[in-house]
């Protein structure tokens, strides 16, 4: 077996039992890194000089009997963790040449419990996007095909692209992400791979480059829903350098990965069937219930009737964050600086930014500014945060009734690049099934189960209850059971 | 609600955004497209309703208060090793008083 084709849980295995070491694992990842990334673009910086290194230490540390959750096993990390000595760009022009001198939480962690980083994976400038088409470094290729048109650029998602497309193609085992309002699972889903946002709060946010901090977490991408369980074990916990980070003991994710689903009640929101739903999206929601339903669990209606205000009410609250957030790039203390001659101190800023920035995140700054002026602030922002808590109580209300709902991931199968361009709001609805987790605040977990009619991968999606992830992946993994989902994409490491 | 000029000239001011003029009229298509869309939840009754400010599950209120100490500090080489100017352990910008 070629090493990139390892489980992560798999590889864990061959390297407790010596069947393979890290470096040679990583070596693997490196050289798949180097083939594949002249393609796909998966990664904006590549640290393979310092993936060996880091692999030769933790054979080193197995050796002494020191090894961690995590040891050896090489990963991808979304380039807005900052990295301590390792650029982070966040997918911007503004952050460009910055050289983070500190380490996220999130990151921090998963060295500690002895992960491999191989890179800096790319993504949506500032993770604003749903294509992985506005990083400054380029799009993204999707490792997949279509059938009947191979030639079509297809993108793999966004704002995660980089991470889904890396783990994707076998360039790395796992990888990290985020998720503001469908970045981890709608890549996933275009992907063929599995990712969850955990629950607000579950990972801390310290040293990651925010967006919507209300909205923002960050989460795992794998090939299994095992491998998420074991990587987000690493990545939770309470930091108290995130005043947002919820102060909860970690389960054993992967534990919970083997419960039965026995008697568990799933959600179906009947506000969730769109008009105009291609059919196989329908046929992929109902053999995925069929399935739960055969494994034991009882399948009830719910409704969520707020529903169809959560795309409107996200583009309020997410723009508005992130008109205060992006704030900060100001020229000054870090990131990119435009002057001219004879600029004084606002005009260095309005050309920093302008020149800094791209069109989306200049467009969703303008947005935010614009609902938190003056005499608009109770129109929209306000009236924003109450339709948010709408949202949120429509779960509440389910949580009497069932105890997870299962829904498709996204409206349809990866589009090409260029398609969906031609207005923004068109783009943003590929969030339409993701985003009412990050306004309730409450994980989602999305995985492949199957193909659509060009041969390209549609995903289901998990949502649990706040700080039930492990009923998320019992589910998770009861669906990943059944479907047995197999296909790979055609670029890949090995192939 | 529509944008007109004016307003799209004030928001980019507001938000540090330099807008050339050729740029105005197509911002001001996107912004227009994009807010007539976000006003269907006008229609939404939210009389009543307590605004959610935040992520956390159970509100502000979950979050924990911690001790009013420095925990850190003292790193001016690592805050300024990113400044685009610096002069000693200052970050430099443009004259800004005459």
């Amino acid at each position: 077996m070629h090493p990139t084709d390892f489980t992560l849980a798999g590889a864990l295995a061959a390297l407790n039992e010596g069947a393979i070491s890290a470096e040679e694992l990583t070596r693997a990842h490196v050289a798949a890194v180097e083939a594949l990334n002249p393609k796909l673009n998966a990664f904006i910086t590549t640290t393979s000089e310092q993936a060996l290194e880091a692999a030769r230490a933790s054979d080193a540390r197995r050796k002494r009997g020191e090894a961690g959750p995590l040891e050896g096993i090489p990963l991808a990390i979304k380039d807005l963790f900052c990295t301590e000595a390792v650029r982070t760009t966040a997918g911007s022009k503004i952050l460009g040449n910055f050289i983070p001198p500190y380490e996220s939480t999130v990151t921090a962690q998963l060295k500690r419990d002895g992960a491999v980083f191989l890179g800096k994976a790319n993504l949506d400038e500032f993770a604003m996007g749903s294509s992985n088409l506005t990083s400054a470094y380029g799009g993204v290729l999707n490792p997949w095909q279509r059938k009947n048109d191979p030639a079509a650029r297809l993108v793999p998602g966004g704002s995660s692209g980089g991470s889904a497309a890396a783990v994707a193609a076998r360039m790395a085992l796992g990888a990290t992400g985020t998720d503001t309002g469908g970045s981890i699972r709608q890549p996933a889903a275009f992907c063929g791979i599995t990712g969850i946002k955990p629950t607000y709060g579950r990972c801390s946010r310290f040293g990651i480059v925010a967006f919507a901090s209300s909205l923002d977490q960050a989460g795992p991408f794998a090939r299994t829903v095992e491998d998420c369980a074991i990587l987000l074990r690493s990545m939770a916990g309470h930091d108290p350098k995130d005043s947002t980070s919820a102060n909860q003991p970690v389960p054993d994710f992967a534990a919970a990965c083997a419960r039965s689903v026995k008697g568990l009640r799933i959600g179906v929101p009947r506000e969730y069937r769109l008009d105009g739903m291609p059919a196989e999206i329908e046929k992929l929601w109902r053999q995925g219930l069929d399935w739960l339903r055969d494994a034991g669990a009882e399948i009830v209606d719910i409704s969520l009737p707020h529903t169809k205000y959560a795309l409107p009410t996200y583009y309020i609250v997410a723009p508005a964050e992130a008109s205060s957030n992006l704030a900060r790039y100001d020229g000054v203390r870090f990131g990119l600086r435009v002057a001219e001659k004879d600029s004084d101190l606002r005009d260095l800023y309005e050309r920093t930014r302008a020149e800094g920035f791209g069109a989306e995140v200049r467009r969703r700054i303008m947005i935010g500014t614009y609902v938190l002026s003056a005499g608009y602030y109770d129109a929209y922002y306000l009236k924003a945060q109450k339709i948010r808590a709408l949202i949120a109580g429509d779960f509440d209300a389910a949580w009497a009734k069932v105890d997870a709902i299962v829904t498709p991931a996204t409206p349809s199968a990866a589009f090409a690049e260029g398609e969906n361009t031609d207005d923004p709001v068109k783009m943003y609805l590929n969030d339409v099934f993701t985003v009412t987790a990050n306004l309730a605040g409450l994980p989602g977990l999305a995985l492949p189960t199957g193909l659509d009619h060009q041969g390209l991968p549609l995903g289901l999606q998990v949502i649990g209850r706040a700080f039930d992830e492990e009923t998320v992946f019992a589910v998770g993994a009861a669906l990943e059971r059944a479907a047995d989902f197999k296909a790979v994409p055609a670029m890949r490491a090995g192939a | 609600m529509s944008l007109d000029t004016a307003t799209v000239r004030r928001v980019a001011a507001l938000a540090r955004l330099r807008l050339e003029e050729q740029d105005i009229a197509r911002v001001q298509g996107e912004l227009n497209g994009i807010l007539g869309w976000i006003e269907q939840l006008q229609a939404v009754n939210t009389e009543g309703v307590a605004p959610m400010a935040g992520g956390t599950p159970g509100g502000a209120a979950a979050m924990p208060m911690r001790d009013d100490v420095v925990t850190d500090g003292d790193q001016a080489e690592a805050v300024l090793a990113n400044a685009p100017d610096r002069e000693g352990e200052y970050f430099g910008v443009p004259k800004v008083v005459e």
